[in-house]
């Protein structure tokens, strides 16, 4: 087994030597790369990876150039997790037959997708390489909507948000139906790790990810990633507006291992409203008027029973 | 066609980010590294902004919240100390100026043309906060 690295605070971090390259042709403060970054300078260990068509895929390898200084794969819109779970598969055959070339190195698998990628297109995938149990990665760079395409809703597109294909105007609010529940999904396929994560709580992050390097299985990270373009908000508040919605629980952070024990990893000192989030952005702002206002008096009150959900879940330890 | 192995690939199917063998890429530094004419690392964004970030390394307490949060790997900290700004890399999205905590900000937004000696000179004093 290899050695975790030790990263105890944020100077000792700085010393990691990124493995992600910029020039990349994502938007100026896309959380993206801020995600990816965190999660590669969280190992020292070789690294396997692939991309699901996406945003992160198409600006990063824009021939002839790529972003990735490590072994990386691009696929298909839907395959992603399976061609690292190939990879994987390979390893371990090429490892008992001890044909490695390099057998003292334990390489990571990981697989980037967008939400649309994984909650819709690839979701049998996933599903599949969760069910044959391989020891992968799979992140959800989670944006609530196809943002490489010019911003269709997905099913991780939250109620009342305005998209192209459910936008909002003199009859309608926007897209109706709430965001899937894709953690809970993947928890029940007895996955060893489950956990919802934030760049903006970076130590949180490197914790979870950390964890689920060392966990033998698949494990699922669904990553917040705010969206400048679509969700509409000033490239330089990335980093507030992810705040916004980790203080107000729209994302909740919280980690499920084995399928049953969950632990909530981040509980904000003062709860903002969900309105202050919603505020924030353009994608929300119709919510606003006074039609609408039962959007917003629903928005907080599934957010408050998401919470009080979780809380029960984590003290009945089940 | 030629007839490739299953461990072949066609010309152009892979691209090299670094020129010849890297032993250990992830303890590697930028600076230290062979880069290939593939690698990103060797193209620039730096036309992409209209405003740039100036670093002042007088106020600055080096706690690494704008190397984190940088989405372009343009704040190069070396020895936990911040040391500059990548300028053919950044886009000039200024999360690292609104994550800066000092006071006054130690790295500001200032015209792409601004000569650098200048933004210096004409940074602002520390604020007073109303109670």
């Amino acid at each position: 087994m290899s050695e975790m690295k030790k990263i105890k605070n944020l100077k000792e971090f700085s010393t990691s030597a990124d493995r992600f390259e910029g020039a990349n042709l994502l938007c100026p403060g896309c959380a993206h790369s801020i995600i990816v970054r965190e999660i590669l300078n969280a190992t020292n260990d070789d690294l396997i990876l692939s991309a699901s068509t996406g945003c992160l895929e198409v600006c990063t390898a824009v021939y002839p150039y790529t972003s990735w200084d490590a072994s990386w794969i691009h696929i298909g819109f839907e395959n992603g997790s399976t061609a690292v779970a190939g990879a994987e598969a390979m390893y371990k055959a090429l490892k008992r037959k001890g044909r490695l070339k390099q057998p003292d190195r334990e390489p990571k698998f990981v697989s980037f997708a967008g939400d649309g990628a994984s909650y819709d297109i690839g979701f049998q995938w996933i599903s599949g390489c969760f069910e044959r149990g391989h020891n992968i990665m799979h992140v959800v760079l989670d944006n609530e909507v196809y943002a490489n395409t010019g911003g269709q809703r997905s099913s991780s597109t939250p109620i009342g948000s305005s998209t192209t294909t459910a936008p909002a105007g003199r009859v309608s609010y926007g897209e109706k139906q709430n965001k899937k529940d894709m953690l809970a999904i993947m928890a029940a396929h007895g996955a060893p790790y489950v956990a919802q994560v934030a760049p903006n709580k970076w130590k949180d992050m490197i914790k979870k990810i950390q964890h689920g390097f060392a966990v033998e299985g698949p494990v699922f990270i669904n990553a917040m990633s705010a969206c400048t373009t679509e969700w509409k908000f000033l490239p330089e508040d990335t980093i507030a507006i992810s705040d916004l919605a980790t203080d107000s629980l729209v994302f909740p952070l919280y980690e499920i291992i084995d399928g049953t024990k969950l632990n909530i990893t981040y509980r904000p000192k003062n709860v903002i409203p969900v309105k202050d989030y919603l505020g924030a952005q353009g994608r929300f702002k119709h919510l606003f008027k006074p039609e609408n206002k039962h959007v917003l008096d629903e928005w907080q009150k599934r957010v408050d029973e998401k919470w009080e959900y979780l809380q029960r879940r984590e003290e009945a330890g089940v | 066609m030629i007839d490739n192995g299953w461990d072949e690939f066609e010309i152009g199917a892979m691209l090299r980010s670094f020129d010849g063998a890297v032993k250990d890429i992830a303890t590697t530094l930028q600076e230290d590294r062979p880069y290939s004419k593939n690698n990103s690392f060797t193209a620039s964004v730096a036309d992409w902004r209209i405003e740039k970030p100036v670093f002042n390394k007088d106020y600055c307490i080096d706690c690494q919240f704008c190397w984190i949060y940088c989405p372009d790997i343009s704040i190069i900290s070396r020895d936990k100390k911040m040391v500059g700004i990548d300028y053919d890399h950044c886009k000039g999205c200024a999360i690292c100026v609104e994550v800066c905590p000092t006071n006054p900000k130690s790295l500001l937004m200032f015209e792409e043309k601004m000569d650098e000696d200048e933004a210096l000179a004409g940074w602002p004093e520390k604020e007073n906060k109303e109670k």
